[in-house]
């Protein structure tokens, strides 16, 4: 099996759409959130959708078979909360390790289920790594500015327990997004570091920011370039953004990544921007029309979707990018003397 | 594929960020770090950050972004701080501020837990100054390896284990070492490291200190060759530091040494804008002879240039006796005078334009407020100090007494229309009932007047009626209240709610060292419905009042100012809740344990009252701390640097030879008297924060306050009476009071000079006092420890230990943080019959009179210390009150400043 920086280099890859708009079709009950194992919780757990890789582990297996199947070359773990801070809300800080092996175990299942029918194909694993729900440069409190919800260390080893269990569980690659604070995904990133340099591995990293509305800055204030600047520093596959815009408004912000970063560039919009109802409506012919933008101009190396996306969307994009040559990666100059 | 490349995304440069980027590329200008945010480079940003004003501390940060800087180093190196603390503290409200955000920030520490702290708290691309191999190869590794993993770019300083580099060959060999080791052992990029390749200075008359300039060139010039992609910074300042005091030479020098490191490839550096001179603007010979120092081009380069340099300050000095100017147009004249504050020609220039004029008054509108307007122009953007523009008043107040007779007359024969004063506007100015201290409110009001308003002046101690009387009689348009001790505060704000009920409008002007914006904000503002505006300095006084009257601008500005405070307010409350407090007996749970068995407790060679009735000033003056002196000028700086001091120090120096020469007076002629009476008593501490002491058969009693706030772990609360033995020990244990005065004569000597017109030295005799009176109680001090009570006998410290307070015990004032209840005073003048004895008399405030007075305890304790008490409880309140049986609103009252906000 090739590694995934050679594919890179050979076309653009297409990573899954939207989890939990596929597991909304399910109308799961609290019943069903709660399955066998956790019928006795004494706290409310449906809408938990990472506990669903525990309690419906078929539902979850389902949805990333659809998502290769469309022609994605890379799924996300169904992890995007599994932290201790995150999963304070449901009180399952004890079950942060399973959630995030077994997560990635069935993904990994799948890839190698598609991988072995087609071997020119490989398929990947990503585990998805959130932003939890704390933010570590701002403050919750607008009258006391100086003050911190969470702290650098406390999201450290936060990231730090879900990383080691998504790498026992079979992830090929870690993806730290959604990113609203810088600081969040530098916690992520030594988070990371620390791991790879205990183990004596190296792993392929995306990181994914998310620029918040039309400023064209992320929540925590960094403009595109600088955002870029400062994750940086660590050794990273590609660096792109996703969610919260559509395939449209991320254009110029992508144009500025691509022109600045040496690394892989890449791209999961939301479909569309919500309506009046709050529901994605862009279908996969328009989102596949932007995407081809995209390639066209030779922004990206991996697109995929967000919120509001399906396999159709994925699948619509998976047929545009196939005619395009993926965007060129720069190296930078020697320097050794 | 490679076709579609773009070569310039590939380079590899240094690439900082903020909120935004700052990618600094070999066609880059070169890049200015902003350094007022540095404790150890900036003693106005150590001070606020040592009396916790960051709001303050941030605005400084803001004014280095808006100045240009695109970097900012912050750096928190100080004995006194909590560095850590503050460096985070800091930081966070930096993040929170965008239009400061946005550039990078440098974190600066020698100590790595801060520096580490730092970065855990920046999302932006930081840079870390700086790392060395001073502790050797294996922490310098761990070090950039962690800075790698934070993702900051990092200062590499060129010190290793052996010492500093200060030749061309040791900046090669450690710059070189340190480069291979980080590129090629951490995996350091190269483009994310910055040299300081170590600026010294030259022209110093040392032989080995002739290179440093040129070797720092050199050295640059091949690390950009040798090094790829890496930068050079460095601190500019240090190549003139022999030249200190002259600056149109160290400007020249920074200038030239910068053009060529530049060319050698320096691309970053700390530089302070206004001490560089345009490289093209330097004289032909001072160039010439800088030059030769800097690149070393002749054998007596130092000598050429210290001789020319001499001529440069020499021709200043001659510009003072140098009377040509006395050949200008009249109108330049007496600008000149004035802002020289040279009154020996005023009333002769005067008596010219009075003849040239139709009427008298026309002077004063005319040639003498065109002449005041520079002076306040020069005072607002900085070019000139405090103690010159009150010369300034001087010569005018000289000119318009002249003036005045001519215009009386003319009033007889031409009545000015009603109302038809010529003042922009007429100012009350008063220290509040109870309070005596007005060295601040006569600064104020000198500048005010010296912008062309009219102050009435109602002195110290004056009673809210009237205040408001005179402010009708008057007719004023601002009123202006001043205090030093925390009672005046309540007066402050009775004030303003008198002023609401009798519906005045007028604005009012808060100011004096105890009143802050809190306070104003949160206690006064609510008060009175038209402006409040709090203003510790006379520089911003003139801006405020300015703003207040101007028909155009006031209306707007006061709503302003509402809406500030109202936000500051609804801010400051917001902030309180954060802090969470004990219970007075939690807090007493948690006091600090001494243990008595051990304690070394040495008894009083003479227990019993004693009393200095004439003390010899002479002997005081060793004692003398300047630096506060300087301070009540605004001339901020630690003497004796402040008289070399780059920015104040020329006007340090000459405040401080009229001060030498006043003093000289004073002490020749006797013009102070100065006493002191004090007493040791046995004492215990009774009911957990009452001190019991015992004199004549008779009990006393002082009461002491506990610090409520919820400490750290391992951190006690605090209260002095941790530090005397409690009964129950039944160890024997002692307490001293004492309350000195050199303030005898002073006023009667101020008030001569300003009857004379003359502010500036009615001033310089207050402050001069004020210095005695603390000098007298340091020397007090020196005297119990060592001889009275004996416990130091053998104590040896220099004066500067003195000053920095390094010797064993504390002599804590009641009104000051360890003990901010002023009632106790009352317990120190009933047990010493102070007031009898010397004279010294309590204001209804419990203020001393005459204000050049100290009093205080004695704790000879080894571990007693200085603390501040903080906020309290309710319960505290009204458990001090039932132990002092007041009323709970009376105890309320004189602890109101301490009481925490529900």
């Amino acid at each position: 099996m090739k590694n995934i920086q050679e594919v890179l280099k050979e076309r653009i890859l297409v990573l899954d759409g939207a989890m939990g708009t596929m597991l909304q079709r399910h109308k799961f009950t609290e019943e069903d959130f709660r399955g066998e194992k956790f019928k006795d919780w004494e706290h409310p757990l449906q809408g938990n959708n990472d506990l669903l890789s525990l309690t419906q582990p078929e539902a979850i297996a389902e949805v990333h078979r659809q998502y290769f199947a469309a022609g994605a070359d890379i799924v996300e773990t169904n992890t995007f909360s599994s932290t201790t801070i995150a999963m304070a809300d449901y009180h399952m800080e004890d079950l942060i390790y399973d959630l995030n092996y077994e997560s990635a175990r069935i993904a990994k299942a799948v890839a190698d289920e598609f991988t072995a029918k087609e071997p020119h194909k490989p398929r990947f694993v990503a585990g998805s790594i959130g932003p939890t729900n704390k933010t570590a440069s701002m403050s919750p409190d607008v009258n006391d500015p100086g003050y911190r919800g969470v702290s650098f260390d406390e999201l450290r080893l936060a990231y730090k327990q879900q990383v080691e269990a998504l790498l026992d569980g079979g992830a090929d690659i870690l993806l730290v997004e959604t990113i609203f604070d810088t600081l969040n995904a530098k916690a992520a990133l030594f988070a990371i570091e620390e791991v790879k340099e205990e183990r004596g591995i190296e792993v392929p990293i995306m990181v994914s920011g998310t620029i918040t509305d039309a400023s064209g800055r992320t929540l925590s204030g960094q403009t595109a370039e600088a955002f870029l600047i400062s994750i940086s520093h660590i050794p990273i596959l590609s660096v792109g953004f996703n969610c919260a815009l559509g395939a449209d408004q991320l254009v110029p912000h992508l144009e500025v990544l691509s022109a600045k970063t040496e690394h892989a560039v890449s791209a999961h919009p939301n479909a569309g921007l919500p309506n009046a109802f709050g529901e994605y409506d862009e279908t996969p012919e328009e989102m596949a029309a932007q995407i081809k933008e995209y390639a066209e101009k030779g922004l990206v190396n991996i697109v995929g979707g967000c919120c509001g996306t399906t396999p159709e969307h994925i699948k619509a994009m998976s047929d545009v990018v196939k005619e395009y040559r993926p965007r060129p990666i720069n190296t930078l100059e020697e320097y050794q003397a | 594929m490679d076709n579609n490349k773009e070569q310039h995304n590939t380079k590899r440069f240094l690439k900082l960020s903020g909120l935004e980027p700052l990618v600094i590329t070999p066609e880059s200008n070169f890049v200015n770090v902003g350094e007022r945010t540095n404790v150890a480079g900036s003693k106005k940003f150590l001070r606020l950050i040592k009396e916790d004003k960051y709001e303050e501390a941030l605005d400084i940060a803001r004014e280095q972004v808006e100045g240009g800087a695109q970097i900012i180093d912050v750096n928190m190196d100080d004995g006194l701080i909590d560095g850590k603390e503050a460096m985070v503290k800091f930081l966070n409200l930096i993040v929170a501020e965008p239009d400061i955000a946005r550039v990078p920030i440098m974190i600066d520490s020698s100590k790595w837990e801060i520096i580490e702290a730092g970065l855990q708290v920046v999302q932006g691309k930081c840079v870390v100054n700086s790392i060395s191999l001073k502790e050797g190869e294996e922490e310098f590794i761990r070090h950039a390896k962690l800075i790698r993993r934070y993702g900051a770019a990092v200062i590499v300083m060129a010190f290793d284990e052996v010492g500093q580099a200060d030749t061309y060959e040791r900046r090669l060999e450690i710059s070189k070492r340190s480069y291979d080791i980080l590129t090629e052992k951490v995996g350091f990029p190269p483009e994310d490291i910055i040299f300081d390749l170590n600026v010294f200075p030259v022209a110093t008359g040392m032989e080995e200190h002739k290179l440093n300039a040129l070797d720092f060139i050199r050295a640059t010039a091949w690390v950009k060759e040798n090094l790829p992609f890496c930068s050079v910074s460095g601190g500019v300042s240090n190549v003139s530091f022999s030249f200190r005091g002259n600056n149109p030479v160290r400007e020249a020098m920074h200038s030239v040494f910068l053009y060529h490191a530049i060319k050698a490839g320096m691309n970053m550096g700390i530089v302070n804008p206004s001490m560089l001179e345009v490289y093209d603007d330097i004289p032909k010979d001072l160039l010439e002879y800088v030059e030769d120092v800097i690149l070393n081009r002749r054998d007596d380069a130092t000598e050429r240039l210290l001789d020319f340099a001499e001529s440069v300050v020499g021709k200043a000095k001659e510009n003072k006796v140098d009377l040509s100017w006395r050949e200008e147009p009249l109108q330049d004249r007496i600008t000149r005078a004035l802002v020289k504050g040279l009154d020996q020609y005023i009333t002769e220039d005067v008596e010219e334009a009075r003849l040239s004029v139709e009427a008298p008054i026309e002077v004063i509108e005319g040639h003498l407020m065109t002449g005041m307007n520079v002076v306040g122009d020069l005072f607002q953007s900085g070019k000139m100090f405090l103690p010159q523009v009150v010369k300034s008043a001087r010569v005018m107040k000289k000119a318009v007494a002249y003036l005045l007779p001519f215009i009386e007359e003319e009033k007889l024969k031409n009545p000015l229309p009603e109302g038809g004063s010529s003042a922009a506007g007429k100012i009350l100015m008063a220290t509040v009932k109870g309070d005596v201290h007005d060295i601040g409110k006569n600064i104020v009001s000198v500048v005010l007047a010296c912008n062309n308003y009219e102050i009435v002046d109602l002195g110290v101690m004056v009673p809210p009626e009237k205040i408001i009387n005179t402010a009708k009689e008057e007719n004023v348009d601002i009123i202006g209240l001043s205090g030093l001790i925390t009672p005046s505060l309540d007066e402050m704000v009775f004030l303003a709610k008198e002023m609401e009920r009798q519906n005045f409008t007028v604005p009012l002007l808060i100011g004096g060292a105890t009143t802050s914006k809190a306070h104003t904000a949160v206690k006064i503002d609510p008060q009175y419905k038209s402006a409040v505006v709090h203003v510790n300095d006379a520089s911003r006084a003139v801006t405020v009042v300015g703003d207040l009257l101007q028909k155009e601008v006031s209306k707007k500005y006061k709503e302003s100012i509402k809406l500030d405070y109202a936000d500051f307010r609804q801010k400051f409350l917001n902030r309180g809740k954060h802090k969470e407090y004990l219970t007075l007996l939690e807090a007493r749970e948690n006091k600090y344990q001494l243990d008595w068995t051990k304690a070394n407790i040495v008894k009083p060679n003479t227990l019993g009252i004693q009393m200095i009735e004439e003390m010899d000033l002479e002997k005081l003056v060793p004692y003398i701390d300047w630096s506060p002196f300087f301070r009540s000028w605004e001339l901020h700086g630690k003497y004796p640097d402040i008289l070399e001091d780059d920015v104040v120090g020329e006007q340090a120096k000459e405040l401080f030879a009229d001060a030498k020469q006043m003093m000289q007076k004073v002490l020749d002629k006797k013009l102070f008297q100065a006493r002191a009476i004090f007493g040791l008593f046995p004492a215990n501490t009774i009911n957990e924060d009452d001190i019991s002491l015992e004199h004549d058969g008779e009990e006393y009693i002082f009461r002491t306050l506990r610090q409520q706030t919820k400490k750290y772990a391992g951190k006690p609360n605090f209260a002095l009476s941790d530090f005397i033995a409690p009964k129950d020990s039944g160890i024997q244990d002692y307490i001293g009071c004492f309350c000195v005065s050199a303030g005898f004569g002073a006023d009667e000597l101020a008030d001569s000079y300003r009857k004379n017109l003359d502010d500036y030295n009615s001033i310089l005799v207050k402050a001069l006092a004020d210095r005695f009176a603390e000098a007298f109680a340091e020397y007090l001090h020196k005297e119990v420890r060592t001889q009275h009570w004996g416990y130091a006998a053998d104590e040896v410290l220099s004066n500067e230990e003195l000053i920095k307070e390094t010797y064993k015990g504390i002599r804590p004032a009641p009104g000051y943080p360890a003990c901010p209840d002023h009632l106790e005073k009352l317990t120190i003048w009933d047990l010493l019959k102070v007031k009898e004895n010397i004279g010294v008399e309590l204001t209804d405030s419990l203020a001393m009179w005459p204000a050049a007075s100290v009093s205080g305890y004695y704790f000879g304790n080894e571990e007693a210390r200085y603390f501040g008490l903080g906020k309290i409880k309710e319960d505290q309140v009204a458990d001090f009150a039932d132990r002092k049986n007041i009323a709970l609103e009376e105890a309320s009252k004189w602890l109101a400043p301490n009481i925490a906000d529900e």
